[in-house]
């Protein structure tokens, strides 16, 4: 066995921080997307627009440039809120933006624009006569989202989704960055203190394959899911 | 006009003519790092591309296995691993390399090629694989040997399918240079965390270098639309 000389529980609850950032801003980016999606997809000229830029303008800058100035720049831009909401109110709130706050937020808005793409894409190869049979029966909007759109739309959305999660994951090493104490942070300082990289980055790495190895094998499982009704060449 | 361009700058804190220089100096680290990590990884990654898209096995496998740990491991990781973990090997320090080494420059870039190549094989074998087979058996019925079937048949063809993949390849290289400034060159984002600290304006600082990225990826988006017109004109509609 490797020795970690007593870093390892340390690493593991990196490890642990690492998939809750993971999940929360897959949270996020999923709403986001699914938002973004709609937005796109409406009459609404205004409501396109604003997505259009926010797909655009997200998915053109750097992932870390946006996390420094959401982070570095999203306390200033709080304080200035509460204060203003001081002055004016009289209401005494602190929102504090720390590294994580600051992680899932910018990881789930980058990986929110992503996912509006996917959803669009999705969304659209969702037959319209569909839609239309669903009104005929006096479906409600939502009942037609619900029912018809959103099953149908997973089918072509999982693998672009399958392919934003990992991307997701290994984004979320980032937050090391901004400071946050995930297994990348941890382990880069404790193989500063010992002088010996292999040792700690290669578990790190290794853990990262697990977990893309879990997520294809789950992913895997959602794909029959959402492909029960369809019939491959293999059912015949 | 020099004059009025001076006065600009004159009642503007934070964009002075050094911290200009300053964001210059590092767009060029930052195009020069990606161009030299894309370029010599596009060198490796065909060779690697075709042996990937062999039924060999034993050829197949191994490189698969690079780009397996590769694609599924952050740059970020690949990074700390190369930088941290070059200057321990043993008796490195007192090599030749070192003098290579020492720089953040090299290091970072040897990240980069390993990364960037990983990906670019694996969009050229998925589109050496998407060839028909029908064209490879006229080539064979032809008699070509393998290699001239590889050169004349399969690359051509393999290039124009992969181009939209490879685009975006460089986009993603381009924004993931940015982890360059992690350890300590002075790239565009690098320039950006200067001036932050600087000034104290984070809205300023990050905010320019992220239009200095969009328009970057702009370019880089228009060029290869541009490139895939002229590629892909035979398999354009007529209008």
């Amino acid at each position: 066995m490797i020795d970690l000389h007593g870093y390892g529980p340390s690493i593991f609850g990196g490890a642990i921080l690492t998939i809750e950032v993971a999940l929360l801003s897959l949270l996020l980016a999923l709403i986001l997307g699914l938002l973004g999606a709609l937005a796109k997809l409406s009459s609404n000229k205004l409501l396109k627009l604003i997505a259009t830029l926010y797909t655009t303008i997200i998915r053109g800058v750097p992932d870390l440039v946006l996390m420094l100035l959401i982070f570095f720049g999203g306390q200033m831009m709080m304080n200035e809120v509460s204060d203003w909401l001081y002055e004016t109110y009289d209401w005494d709130v602190f929102i504090n933006i720390n590294e994580f706050v600051a992680g899932v937020i910018t990881i789930g808005f980058i990986f929110g624009a992503y996912m509006a793409e996917t959803f669009r894409g999705a969304f659209q190869s969702v037959d319209h006569g569909q839609i239309e049979a669903g009104h005929a029966y006096g479906m409600s909007r939502w009942h037609i989202f619900r029912r018809i759109m959103f099953p149908q739309m997973m089918r072509h959305a999982l693998p672009g989704l399958s392919n934003n999660w990992m991307v997701l994951l290994k984004t979320t090493a980032l937050v090391s960055v901004i400071g946050l104490a995930d297994m990348v942070r941890l382990a880069s300082e404790a193989a500063k203190a010992v002088h010996e990289p292999f040792t700690f980055l290669l578990p790190v790495a290794g853990v990262y394959l697990a977990l893309t190895a879990i997520s294809e094998w789950f992913l895997k499982r959602l794909e029959i899911k959402f492909n029960a009704g369809v019939l491959t060449g293999s059912a015949a | 006009m020099l004059e009025a361009f001076l006065a600009l700058f004159a009642d503007n804190d934070i964009f002075n003519p050094p911290t200009l220089l300053h964001y210059w100096d590092g767009l060029v680290t930052t195009v020069q790092l990606v161009f030299l990590a894309l370029l010599i990884g596009l060198i490796i990654a065909l060779p690697l591309g075709i042996m990937r898209a062999s039924d060999n096995p034993w050829i197949s496998r191994p490189i698969w296995l690079y780009t397996y740990a590769f694609r599924g491991t952050p740059l970020l990781v690949q990074l700390y691993l190369i930088y941290y973990g070059t200057a321990q090997i043993s008796g490195i320090q007192e090599s030749f390399l070192w003098e290579i080494l020492a720089d953040a420059f090299y290091p970072c870039l040897i990240a980069f090629v390993l990364n960037t190549a990983a990906y670019t094989t694996e969009i050229i074998r998925g589109a050496i694989k998407a060839t028909p087979r029908g064209e490879i058996e006229a080539a064979k019925a032809y008699g070509m040997s393998w290699f001239l079937r590889l050169r004349r048949i399969v690359l051509p063809s393999a290039m124009r399918r992969g181009l939209p993949a490879y685009s975006n390849e460089v986009i993603f290289m381009l924004h993931a240079s940015s982890i360059a400034s992690v350890v300590t060159i002075v790239d565009l984002t690098g320039a950006a965390r200067d001036i932050y600290a600087r000034y104290y304006a984070p809205f300023d600082a990050f905010i320019f270098v992220a239009c200095i990225y969009l328009c970057l990826t702009f370019v880089l988006i228009f060029t290869f639309r541009k490139l895939e017109n002229k590629l892909m004109a035979h398999l354009r509609p007529l209008s």
